[in-house]
């Protein structure tokens, strides 16, 4: 399996790592840190996922290459590779709004 | 029926007189539960709802045909040695029904107690089994440390002296072993037939039907299906049916894949377990080498592993058993595991009135199999966690109380 790096182009899977999916972390005050809500979000974002049969959004570590973390679109169904961008960029946040719009239907 | 008349009777005359072991039902409009999956997991479920709290007006639904998800897609090892206080009473329970199991529901299982033998190659290794093996006869679980002499006795063709991973000893369950998948799952099918419920094959549940909040049915690929209360035993695809009642769970999806060598002469009369990689291996009663490792290393709907998983099994394999070298690989195949944020199962009600979950069996869910269904069916039944599974709650995440064997934390991929 190659990925795409934007950086060193494709590579082979065993250059990579992955985080597992890519969402984003509660914004809390901290004066709200120990409140219910926070506690509540902060084991939401810990445990629960989304486990989309279909396109996801994940964090990919590029360790024995360039060693930037990356934001992947991956189709859970299929292993096919539809984005790899440079994470925390504008354009990996927008690969991220596009994978969580491509609501998954068809069964795998 | 099987009675030794019958297995006679039926030897005399060309085995032309047996009949199906369970009816292809179709869907009522009704009934009093729908489990959703007709897995191991769902029929034992099933089994135990009819035989041991009466209730029969059930229906097993499944999309395929039943056994045709990972009860068709494991290794069939059955074992209960695990370390946490939250676990070893939940998988002695499973051990304690597989050695009643044929004579409780009539089947030829095929439950064989060789033995599961951990090895361990270092010392730091053997401190970590002896604590393991004391919390299991701490609980009444049988567990024995072997010394590398006697693990050469038992196995002598394993790579004793492999310069990297020199084999010190072992940690093994006598009472470990291995099973029949498909006659377990036959043989569950059958007696919750015969009891009543309904095994519905070839219907795929398509939406869950909430009224006030409340589950009041299923929508199916066979139209709707009502329902009092519906259980979900669908590893794999849990995360999908619960979306259909908006529910989030601390689950992911992953393929495990799992390899058969070429048929051979007895060779292995016990299950091993590689301790300085991830690599387990039996002999199945035809004779191949049933082997498999780690997870592939993303989350997965594909029912089928790469290549690098593969080779990492094949250099484990090599490194504690090189004469497997030798062998041709039969053929390979994944499943899709319901991996949980702490490698531990979840029976348990959620959020959704009328919904109850049995998820979460990460790669451990075929030796959990009689249990799994006995405490489902205990939770379906009386509204109660049954004691022995009282641990495995969905709130064990948020509350802090996880149960992780591995202490590895919120990486399903890592546990």
């Amino acid at each position: 399996m190659l990925i795409p790096c934007p950086f060193c182009g494709p590579r082979d899977l065993g250059e990579f790592s992955v985080l597992g999916a890519a969402r984003a972390r509660p914004v809390v005050a901290v004066a709200d840190l120990d409140g219910e809500a926070a506690v509540a979000a902060f084991a939401a974002y810990v445990y629960e996922r989304e486990n989309p049969a279909g396109p996801q959004a994940e964090h990919w570590f590029h360790g024995a290459g360039c060693q930037h973390w990356l934001t992947v679109v991956r189709d859970t169904r299929t292993h096919a590779i539809l984005s790899v961008t440079s994470a925390g960029t504008d354009e990996a946040a927008q690969s991220l709004e596009a994978a969580q719009g491509a609501a998954p239907e068809a069964a795998p | 029926m099987f009675s030794a008349a019958a297995l006679l009777k039926n030897a005399l005359s060309g085995h032309t007189g047996w009949t199906p072991h369970w009816r292809k039902a179709a869907p009522k409009p009704r009934y009093d539960v729908v489990i959703v999956g007709g897995g191991g997991h769902g029929l034992a479920t099933a089994y135990y709802l009819a035989k041991v709290f009466g209730i029969t007006n059930v229906a097993v639904l499944e999309k395929g045909w039943i056994g045709s998800g990972n009860a068709g897609r494991n290794t069939t090892i059955i074992r209960s040695n695990y370390l946490l206080p939250g676990n070893i009473p939940f998988y002695e329970r499973s051990m304690k029904l597989w050695e009643g199991l044929e004579q409780d529901f009539n089947f030829n299982a095929m439950v064989s107690q060789r033995g599961v033998l951990n090895l361990y190659h270092s010392d730091g290794q053997r401190d970590a089994y002896v604590r393991r093996g004391n919390a299991l006869r701490l609980h009444g679980v049988d567990a024995d440390l072997l010394d590398r002499d006697q693990v050469r006795a038992m196995v002598p063709m394993l790579d004793f002296d492999n310069a990297r991973f020199p084999i010190e000893g072992g940690l093994l369950q006598r009472r470990g072993g291995t099973a029949r998948h498909d006659a377990v799952v036959w043989g569950y099918a059958r007696g919750a037939d015969r009891r009543g419920v309904d095994i519905v094959e070839g219907c795929e549940v398509t939406g869950l039907r909430r009224e006030n909040g409340r589950v009041v049915g299923v929508e199916t690929t066979r139209g709707f299906i009502g329902a009092g209360t519906v259980g979900l035993a669908v590893a794999g695809n849990t995360s999908r049916l619960a979306a259909m009642a908006d529910l989030r769970l601390p689950i992911e999806s992953y393929v495990l894949q799992a390899f058969v060598s070429e048929g051979i002469k007895p060779l292995l009369d016990t299950v091993v377990t590689f301790g300085a990689g991830h690599f387990y291996i039996s002999q199945s009663d035809k004779g191949g080498l049933v082997f498999g490792g780690d997870l592939d290393p993303f989350p997965s709907y594909a029912q089928r592993g790469g290549l690098p998983v593969a080779e990492d099994v094949a250099a484990c394999a090599m490194a504690v058993m090189p004469m497997l070298g030798r062998l041709k690989i039969l053929r390979s195949w994944g499943g899709i595991m319901d991996m949980s944020q702490d490698g531990s199962p979840i029976i348990d009600r959620t959020p959704v009135e009328g919904l109850f979950l049995n998820a979460g069996w990460c790669y451990g869910g075929f030796k959990a199999t009689p249990a799994s269904g006995w405490c489902f069916a205990h939770l379906l039944a009386t509204g109660e966690l049954h004691p022995d599974a009282a641990a495995l709650r969905l709130d064990r995440f948020s509350s802090g109380r996880v149960i992780d064997e591995k202490g590895a934390g919120a990486t399903p991929n890592l546990h």
